[in-house]
């Protein structure tokens, strides 16, 4: 694959040696999701799908409008549909589901692989799936539960907020296609300027608690929304209201290396020649599931 | 739409009632969301369910299917018994202060000339104007006179009082209440409300109605005209207001002039009717060039054929007993009265209500040509699916061709959007295979049936014969072509009738504007309302420059639109009487004391001072905006509400005529209407924003987006019946039965209506027995074969049904 | 912190069999590899502009094809975007017009004209000549016999009322006027389209 390298590396994970560290003074950037302005049209998750040549397959109607029900491998965005009742009235929440690039990104601190994920200066978090091996971690170490690895070649999938568009200068895919500019991209600074405006509008409607969604329990993230009833995130489908790196993070990188890299030498070099042999292209029914048990996931 | 979808961005309060914007138009909903965040507009959603559109309005109130003229009339109530309305609009601008008949009157639900045995109004006289010897419409200036339209109105509307309201529609009366304030704050020429609708409103058999209803509401309050304001019919697809402006249509011929009938017997008598004279002292009433725009037309398609001596081809035409709309073509198959059809990108089978009966229909053909770009259920009604199509092919003696047809980027050529903006599209690559274009399958039709004709004679030749077909590739005429002549053309010089030698038009050149045409045969043009968009100066409809000079959502040179490249209707009334905007707010056209001008083509004489007094309604003989339709509309000059065919109850207002005394109903599907003993649910249709019609479920990324046709219920009805989310449920008319999974949600909420709880469910339409996404039953097979009384589109959006948990369908079909 | 010894072991199990390869060494295989930013993929694609073709907002679209128009490149649509400058839709699009590329693509696009024979079970591929040939040959045996010329009353009505035509909403308006114009001059009635339903 060639490579493209229009954008700076502020971090890359498991790697000691630091990327090339003068070049910082790129834009940040942040895509904002007004959950106010959205009406669930899911033309992001069509230009998504679109845009990244991605092909989910054909499902079946599970008892919601949420389709496909939840992210996968080839749905890096979906939305998520909840009815809550406040009193007499009634309330659509509809939440576009998917990567929130952290500025402390929980994954790639988790991601044991060398420059498997990366972070670019502008904020962006994006996997290279080339120095992906599958392990999971990365869906451990996320406090948004979004990466989902694929069956069939064993690699971490996620939003990459259309690093390849940014990169040239471009929205995002999602971003251009919404009709109602319920996605807003743009400088993060901006973002937030544009999105305190948004909040007067709703506290002006009656929504007192309106307010950003910026978490900084991971730093903040690159992808922030406005909510309606900001006091209560969990109300829209399961959004944290706090949002941390999980401790088994933590504990990895401080405890476990050290120990486990004398313990499992001869297991990691075994797995690592059998990626390199065997390739990435078909996992078995049974090393899939050990692999889902593993990660902890309740399957894709 | 009578203004445009930027336009909307204009607005303070939003009405999205009879249609569900955000989820059909989400890039025209756009400027609600602008509206909103920039005008600090409020959004108003009135819908059986909460929709997409509700998620964020300000206000949601739920009504029941098929109730929106007790709504709407309700509203009108409002407006008059609390003085909210824009009374020097009223006064100026609306018939509101003309006289009626005498021997006008409306009792039990019937207004005066019903003739039971015809089902229909066979003396329309006294719902006229009274006039005086000159002809013209008399007037009570004070608008009180007994018999003046607005005394009429108030006494039609005076039923409808908020309880009324609830009693039918369910709404809740505080919910009613909020609705009507937000409405009436938009009564003074300060601010303004537009309403956006679709075929929430047109699909039911009271559906012209419903959109009058509106029509009149926004005349009380001075909206139309005005910027962010107009009744804006959200229309369907990409070039149907294209095609429509085009009649293909059973009774029209292009830009909205009439086919003639066969008691028209000739051009002379024919005419005679057309050129509507002014009822009023100094108002122009532009129909009286109808003449102009009807001769041109026929030298556009007949050529030399078409002379002064042979009534311009007048017998060319045919004429028509009476109109072969689409339930009429559908019944007329159905009875073995049709051997032919063409189905050019429609898919019938999905498309007409009551499918079964289609699919007869489809079956008693002696030949059907499908031309389309996709595999449909109509070119394959003939073949087994199941349970979803379970026919016996060896039975069915049609024969069948599947033309396939390149698509949009495959070809180039102009549509007209709802906002009526005729724009450009070009070529990007070829279509796939042998696919061929629908100019070059008509262009094939056509020089082969010439030939025939020419060498072996048959019916009537002439026509065939005759029409013009000069294109430089008879075989694939150039697009371009074909909109010069759309567009029109002089053939011979036109002069000043003051001085001859002056030539005010050249043979050969395009025609500059629909103005300039005339009535003996110097002009040819297909469509007067699209002149101007291809004139000497080139292409108008390629244009892109997207500037807004003024800010008002008004981009002159982006494309063209009709009439006159004209971005609001009627917008003379955006000022008032002397020519003053009605507020600096809302200044949009208006007088400068020597000529109209503004941020928009005006829709007036450019140079006709104000105090003319000619009014600003032109198309209307009498200048003004119509609160009563006179004789004009099938079901009476005020809307009245009826119950839908398959009736939840007795009308309460009056029981002996309880659904429409004039909707369209075949003797054939007499006995196919349900009742709630049986049938005790009430049923609506509706569209998905994840796909358009029955294309998409041929397309991938939309079948991933909603994968499978599902059955929406409120909570109340699921608990009652015993269906949990997602399990299958059958759902039955007295038409016949589908299955469809359980979408179970609080956004169909229970409603009282008329003391008793009424449970809604809801349908999509999208899916059928081809496809990529989930096979399965089609909708419209338990769907109302009856028309709207005016304009004939089927009743899909109310009727009634049974619902019960059932089992999946067999795995065969749904293979 | 709380880790559980359940976790303990999932953490040391799973994740590092892989992992510790980087720390042993290996890293040069995931240089190799390198941190590289997938190419913007329309770099000098060909830009045409079109109207999306579903509903009456009639969004602009840039529709994106592969080579430079050049005769030896076959032009394929590759990638359908909304057009920025459009006033209306200022370079946003719905699902429908965002997912147009695979309606320009569906597996269930029509290649060839196709027949079916009367009481048969199957389509079977036909050539144009035959499609319109038998097409204009059945319209014209319906026509001759079924035209009416005058009505009982003796009024000349030239219809030809056997035959009907279901036309499109989604051609152009130069399709859709040849279309009336044949039709009408053929003195058919029967002519709807979609505005009605």
């Amino acid at each position: 694959m060639a490579t493209l390298q229009s954008l700076d590396i502020r971090r890359r994970s498991a790697s000691t040696e630091a990327p090339p560290q003068v070049r910082q003074g790129s834009l940040e950037v942040a895509k904002l999701i007004d959950v106010s302005k959205c009406i669930g049209c899911k033309a992001c998750q069509a230009a998504c799908l679109a845009w990244n040549d991605l092909v989910e397959p054909v499902g079946t109607f599970e008892g919601s409008y949420d389709n496909p029900p939840d992210l996968t491998p080839t749905s890096w965005t979906v939305m998520k549909f909840t009815e809550y009742e406040k009193g007499d009235d009634l309330e659509w929440l509809i939440r576009k589901d998917g990567c929130m690039h952290c500025d402390d990104p929980g994954c790639l601190k988790a991601c044991p692989a060398p420059g498997a994920i990366v972070q670019y200066t502008n904020g962006i978090v994006d996997f290279v799936s080339e120095n992906c091996i599958g392990c999971g971690y990365c869906v451990k170490g996320c406090p948004f539960n979004v990466p989902r690895i694929s069956k069939v070649d064993r690699k971490a999938y996620k939003c990459t907020l259309c690093v390849d568009r940014v990169a040239v200068g471009q929205a995002p895919a999602c971003a251009k296609a919404c009709p109602t500019q319920a996605i807003y991209f743009g400088s993060k600074d901006d973002m937030i300027d544009h999105a305190e405006k948004r909040i007067i509008d709703l506290k002006s409607r009656g929504f007192a608690k309106a307010g950003l969604y910026d978490p900084p329990g991971v730093g903040g993230t690159h992808v922030m929304y406005v909510l309606h009833h900001a006091d209560q995130p969990s109300l829209y489908a399961g959004l944290p209201d706090d949002p941390r790196i999980s401790p088994m993070v933590g504990f990895w990188k401080g405890v476990m290396k050290p120990i486990s890299l004398a313990a499992i030498a001869f297991a990691g070099v075994f797995g690592f020649l059998h990626y390199v042999t065997k390739g990435p292209n078909e996992v078995s029914e049974s090393d899939q599931r050990k692999g889902d048990d593993l990660a902890g996931r309740k399957g894709t | 739409m009578t203004n445009s979808w930027n336009d909307i961005k204009n607005a303070d309060v939003i009405l999205v009632m009879g249609g569900n914007a955000a989820e059909a138009h989400p890039c025209g909903f756009k400027w609600v969301t602008e509206a909103k965040s920039n005008n600090g507009a409020k959004l108003v959603v009135v819908d059986p369910r909460f929709t997409r559109s509700a998620a964020v309005a300000d206000l949601y109130a739920p009504l029941r299917p098929g109730t929106d003229i007790a709504f709407l009339m309700g509203v009108i109530n409002y407006l008059l018994k609390n003085d909210k309305i824009h009374r020097d609009y009223v006064k100026a601008f609306t018939n509101a202060s003309f006289l009626v008949k005498e021997g006008y009157k409306f009792e039990d639900g019937l207004f005066t000339g019903y003739d039971a045995a015809k089902r229909d109004y066979t003396n329309k006289s006294d719902w006229e104007y009274q006039f005086d010897e000159q002809g013209m419409a008399k007037v009570d200036d004070s608008m009180s006179s007994p018999n003046a339209v607005m005394s009429l109105l108030k006494a039609h509307a005076a039923r409808y009082t908020p309880e009324m309201v609830e009693r039918i529609c369910g709404t809740p009366k505080d919910k009613f209440l909020k609705v009507c304030e937000l409405i009436a704050s938009t009564a003074n020429g300060e601010r303004t409300m537009t309403s956006m609708y679709a075929l929430g409103w047109t699909q039911h058999t009271t559906g012209a109605q419903n959109i009058r209803c509106m029509a009149m509401i926004q005349l009380l309050l001075g909206n139309m005209g005005m910027p962010g304001g107009g009744v804006n019919a959200l229309r369907g697809h990409a070039n149907v207001q294209g095609i429509t402006d085009l009649a293909l249509l059973s009774t029209s011929t292009p830009g909205y002039l009439v086919l003639p009938n066969e008691r028209e017997t000739t051009f002379a008598d024919y005419i005679k009717s057309r050129a509507f004279k002014p009822i009023r002292p100094g108002q122009t009433s532009f129909w009286q060039n109808y003449q102009k725009f009807w001769v041109s037309q026929q030298k556009a398609f007949f050529g030399a054929a078409a002379t002064a001596d042979n009534g311009w081809a007048y017998d060319y035409l045919p004429k028509f007993a009476a109109p072969y709309d689409t339930l009429k073509i559908v019944d007329a198959m159905a009875a073995g009265e049709m051997n032919g059809l063409f189905c050019q990108g429609l898919n019938i089978m999905l498309a007409a209500p009551q499918k079964d009966k289609t699919r007869a229909g489809l079956g008693k053909l002696k030949w059907l040509v499908v031309v389309d770009p996709l595999e449909t259920e109509t070119a394959r009604f003939w073949e087994n699916h199941g349970e979803f199509n379970n026919v016996d092919p060896k039975s069915i003696q049609t024969e069948v061709f599947q033309l396939p047809t390149s698509v949009y980027v495959e070809e180039e050529g102009s549509f007209t959007n709802s906002s009526r903006v005729i724009q450009w599209h070009w070529k990007a690559a070829e279509g796939p295979g042998e696919s061929r274009s629908d100019i070059d399958i008509v262009a094939g039709l056509y020089s082969r049936l010439k030939a025939k004709y020419a060498k072996d004679g048959g019916a009537f030749p002439d026509p065939v014969l005759n029409l013009t077909w000069s294109y430089t590739n008879p075989a694939s005429p150039a697009p371009a072509e074909v909109l010069k002549e759309i567009n029109g053309y002089v053939l011979q010089n036109v002069t000043d009738p003051a001085d001859p030698t002056k030539v005010l038009l050249r043979a050969g050149q395009q025609l500059p504007s629909f103005v300039a045409m005339t009535a003996d045969g110097k002009t040819a043009a297909g469509c007067w309302i699209y002149t101007g968009v291809y004139t000497d100066a080139g292409n108008m409809s390629m244009r892109r420059d997207a500037s807004d000079p003024t800010g008002k959502g008004v981009h002159p040179n982006w494309g063209f639109s009709w009439p006159a490249n004209r971005r609001v209707l009627y917008n003379r009334a955006s000022s008032d009487v002397n020519g003053k905007p009605w507020s600096e707010r809302k200044k949009y056209v208006f007088w400068n004391g020597a000529r109209w001008t503004g941020a928009d083509v005006p829709d007036y004489g450019p140079t006709v001072a104000p105090d003319k007094s000619v009014g600003p309604f032109i198309m209307n003989p009498e200048g003004v905006g119509r609160l009563s339709t006179r004789a004009i509309m099938r079901e009476g000059p005020f809307p009245e509400h009826y119950e839908p065919m398959d009736a939840f109850l007795e009308n309460p207002l009056h029981p002996k005529v309880s659904v429409s005394p004039v909707a369209r109903i075949f003797a054939a599907d007499a006995k196919s209407f349900g009742k709630p003993d049986k049938f005790p649910i009430v049923a609506t249709t509706y569209r998905l924003t994840e796909h358009f019609h029955y294309w998409t479920k041929s397309v991938h990324g939309n079948s991933v987006l909603q994968p499978e046709l599902f059955v929406e219920m409120g909570e109340r009805l699921a608990k009652a019946k015993g269906i949990q989310n997602g399990e299958w449920v059958e759902i039955s008319s007295q038409r016949g039965t589908i299955k469809a999974k359980a979408c179970v949600t609080k956004r169909i909420r229970p409603i009282m209506v008329n003391g008793k709880p009424c449970d809604v469910i809801g349908l999509p339409i999208h899916y059928g027995f081809v496809g990529v996404a989930r096979k399965g039953y089609a909708t419209n097979t338990i769907t109302p074969f009856v028309g709207d009384a005016s304009v004939n589109t089927p009743e899909y959006k109310a009727f009634l049904v049974d619902v019960k948990k059932t089992s999946a369908p067999a795995a065969s079909a749904m293979a | 912190m709380a880790v559980t010894r359940r976790q303990f072991m999932k953490v040391s199990a799973a994740g590092l069999a892989a992992s510790s390869v980087g720390a042993l060494g290996f890293t040069g295989a995931g240089d190799a590899l390198a941190a590289g930013v997938r190419p913007y993929k329309l770099e000098r694609a060909t830009e045409t502009r079109n109207t999306c073709p579903y509903c009456s907002v009639s969004c602009g679209v840039i529709v994106y094809s592969l080579g430079d128009k050049s005769k030896n490149a076959k032009a394929s649509v590759i990638h359908i975007e909304g057009d920025p400058d459009h006033p209306v839709s200022r370079g946003t699009l719905c699902p429908r017009g965002a997912a147009s590329l695979d309606y320009v693509h569906s597996p269930l696009r029509l290649k060839y004209p196709m027949h079916r024979k009367a009481g048969s079970d199957k389509f079977e591929r036909v050539t144009w000549d035959f499609a319109l040939e038998r097409i204009v040959t059945l319209m014209k045996e319906d026509r001759d016999k079924n035209f009416v010329a005058k009505n009982r009353d003796g009024v000349t009505v030239n219809r030809w009322l056997t035959t009907g035509f279901f036309a499109t909403s989604a051609q152009t308006n130069e399709a859709g006027y040849l279309t009336y114009k044949l039709m009408r001059g053929l003195g058919m009635v029967a002519i709807e389209t979609q505005a009605r339903i």
